[in-house]
């Protein structure tokens, strides 16, 4: 990470000497222009102003929104992959983006994994169909900027992202984060757990899931990672998470049900560990089940995505505006009112621009003091422990 | 002839052919190797594959066998036209009733909380959950495998059972045969080939199964065709190579089964020329 960051001042350092170097040059060419001959100067900057629109910026700051939105809307559509609007609020942000700009959004694959996502930029190379942004876990867009599947970009508010979520190449910036955390169904649970300790218990007999199997799901991954931590583990140190599931198995409690909206609202699965974002929202729209979100005492998992733009994105201006759009106020609110944590949260609460109701639907912030966030090593490790431990203790 | 090789090469011999050659490549250099295929000897892998053979091998006999009875007792002499009828739309329907919407509608019947569970629970005082029961269980997968085996049984066998003649039987009673004597000699004997050929497709059908079992249980059961989903589009796993070494592992067992098949077959059709 720390070279990373070298290369961002270096990168950022090099672009804004060369956006000003430009600029005093476009300046003083105007002016001799002007001094040469008065009509074919306009005409002259409009074609350089036009020239430098073909290929989008590197830099959000150096165009003007309405520059933005011209220029996508000549594009007329954006492809958007992996985004179900159930999760973090992405219905509202689709609907309100392409109401505010005019731009109609393709939504392919709601459902598709992170390394789906990768692998459609991929395939769809050169493909009219191909998603112009990504939406992808750290892991994975780590692997896609080496790979070169990722075009460069530094959306104006990209300073204020804390540094330790974002690539300092500028190939992608994390979007928003949020924990791991239980959501107690309180019409089957009335006894609401508070820790990874409590769900021991013999009262949650076959009452609590993951959200997946942690042998293809990142998330559930995350529920092992906090458990883990709750159990002695570390975050270099899976291990104690994955005993702690095949105990949970053992006393009866754990039910291999892979959680689905579905089943969050009928009780099928009366507590699930899930993203914290992801059980606020079940509470907020099924009100029947009343749903609880406890952030466990004993162990506060956190993780972030990430926002990436194709490189060879078939609306690269589109692209462009989604993620101004997305790190705007406007967006971040979007993603908070969906629960999770924006980027921009801390800057914002600075600044306060948060509505109070917002904070105030969100759990104790104190319960999110603890919160660790494990390294790429740290979740390479953990997933090839659980590839060769999980299936022989927690799997049938 | 001409459309048939055009299908076959583009969706069943390309296909397998890289299956085939993925599954003995390493996945760092892309050179030949035969640590993929060793790999499917060891655990978890060994697991998912005796797993997935154990459901398909007892939801195929016994679906079979359940099936073949239902047919049987709709379709001979004496049961009303409407019963056949009946059956056939419903087995048509229900054979192709699979992957999560079946799933969920066995989670929302057998479920911990689900109706027939909490029927059971409240007025017979029997909660099956208490007893060892598990819908998220190999024995769960079974049972919900059987919702459309059956019907897919009942479907594949109804032609076979529909040509015993109503004349063998005859001919055998004024022979003196009894009802066992009928079925040893003559019944079984005939049906026998196409029972085979029905369990056999009992057994892929099962086998190649993967929604139903994943909408289930997430996973948490092992089955070769859900370890092979977290290769391909999981967020965690990640070696094709492997994947497909565990796919050309299910060619191995299904070209088994038709090695077992085949002749058998051959055998037992000699009654039906």
């Amino acid at each position: 990470m720390e070279e990373f960051q070298e290369q961002e001042y270096e990168f950022l350092r090099r672009l804004e000497e060369e956006r000003i170097g430009r600029r005093s040059l476009l300046k003083r060419g105007l002016v001799a222009g002007a001094g040469l001959t008065i009509l074919s100067s306009p005409a002259a900057a409009l074609a350089a102003r036009k020239q430098a629109l073909k290929e989008p910026p590197l830099l959000g700051r150096t165009l003007s929104l309405k520059e933005f939105v011209a220029e996508a809307k000549k594009e007329g559509r954006l492809n958007v992959i992996a985004l179900p609007p159930d999760w973090a609020n992405y219905g509202e942000m689709i609907s309100t983006f392409s109401k505010k700009f005019g731009i109609p959004i393709t939504s392919a694959d709601p459902d598709a994994s992170s390394a789906q996502e990768n692998q459609a930029v991929r395939s769809l190379k050169g493909d009219p169909r191909a998603p112009d942004v990504l939406d992808v876990g750290p892991s994975f867009a780590i692997d896609g900027a080496n790979e070169g599947l990722y075009a460069k970009y530094y959306t104006t508010n990209f300073r204020k992202v804390p540094r330790a979520m974002k690539d300092g190449r500028g190939f992608w910036v994390g979007d928003y984060w949020g924990v791991v955390s239980m959501g107690v169904n309180t019409a089957v649970v009335p006894n609401v757990p508070k820790s990874w300790k409590d769900l021991l218990k013999p009262e949650y007999k076959n009452k609590v899931a993951l959200n997946g199997s942690p042998l293809s799901s990142g998330s559930a991954v995350a529920g092992v990672f906090s458990a883990s931590l709750a159990n002695g583990g570390s975050l270099n140190n899976i291990g104690p998470g994955i005993d702690f599931f095949a105990r949970l198995k053992s006393v009866g409690n754990f039910i291999p049900v892979q959680a689905t909206p579905q089943t969050i609202a009928s009780g099928q699965t009366p507590i699930t560990i899930d993203w914290d974002y992801l059980n606020l929202a079940y509470g907020k729209n099924f009100p029947a089940a009343k749903i609880k979100t406890v952030i466990p005492s004993d162990g506060v998992y956190g993780a972030y995505y990430c926002q990436a733009i194709n490189a060879t994105a078939p609306h690269p201006w589109a692209a462009r505006l989604w993620q101004e759009f997305l790190y705007s106020d406007q967006g971040q609110l979007i993603w908070l009112k969906g629960f999770s944590h924006p980027a921009l949260f801390n800057d914002m609460v600075a600044r306060k621009v948060v509505p109070k109701a917002l904070i105030d639907a969100l759990p104790d912030p104190a319960a999110y003091a603890k919160v660790r966030f494990a390294n790429r090593k740290q979740i390479a490790d953990a997933r090839s422990t659980i590839k060769t431990d999980w299936p022989g203790k927690v799997g049938a | 002839m001409l459309p048939f090789f055009a299908y076959a090469l583009f969706f069943l011999l390309l296909p397998a052919g890289n299956v085939l050659t993925g599954a003995f490549q390493s996945g760092k250099d892309g050179g030949f190797t035969f640590d993929n295929v060793a790999a499917l000897f060891d655990e978890p892998y060994r697991t998912a594959f005796r797993n997935s053979i154990e459901v398909s091998l007892v939801t195929a006999f016994l679906g079979g066998i359940v099936g073949l009875l239902i047919a049987y007792a709709a379709i001979r002499d004496g049961s009303p036209r409407w019963i056949r009828t009946a059956l056939t739309t419903f087995s048509g329907v229900a054979a192709n009733f699979a992957g999560i919407p079946l799933a969920f509608a066995f989670i929302a019947t057998l479920g911990t909380i689900g109706v027939v569970t909490q029927f059971m629970t409240e007025r017979l005082g029997l909660n099956p959950y208490e007893h060892g029961f598990s819908l998220f269980s190999k024995t769960g997968i079974e049972i919900v495998y059987l919702y459309f085996q059956i019907p897919l049984m009942i479907l594949v066998i109804s032609p076979a059972v529909d040509g015993l003649r109503r004349e063998w039987r005859e001919a055998s009673a004024s022979l003196g045969a009894n009802a066992f004597e009928f079925w040893r000699y003559v019944g079984f004997p005939i049906l026998f080939p196409s029972l085979l050929g029905a369990i056999v497709l009992l057994f892929g059908n099962a086998f190649a199964a993967y929604a139903t079992a994943y909408g289930l249980t997430g996973g948490g059961v092992s089955l070769v065709p859900i370890v092979i989903g977290f290769f391909l589009s999981g967020d965690v796993l990640d070696d094709p190579h492997l994947g497909q070494a565990l796919a050309f592992g299910m060619f191995a067992v299904l070209g088994v089964m038709m090695l077992i098949y085949v002749p058998l077959q051959r055998i037992s059709s000699r009654w039906v020329r």
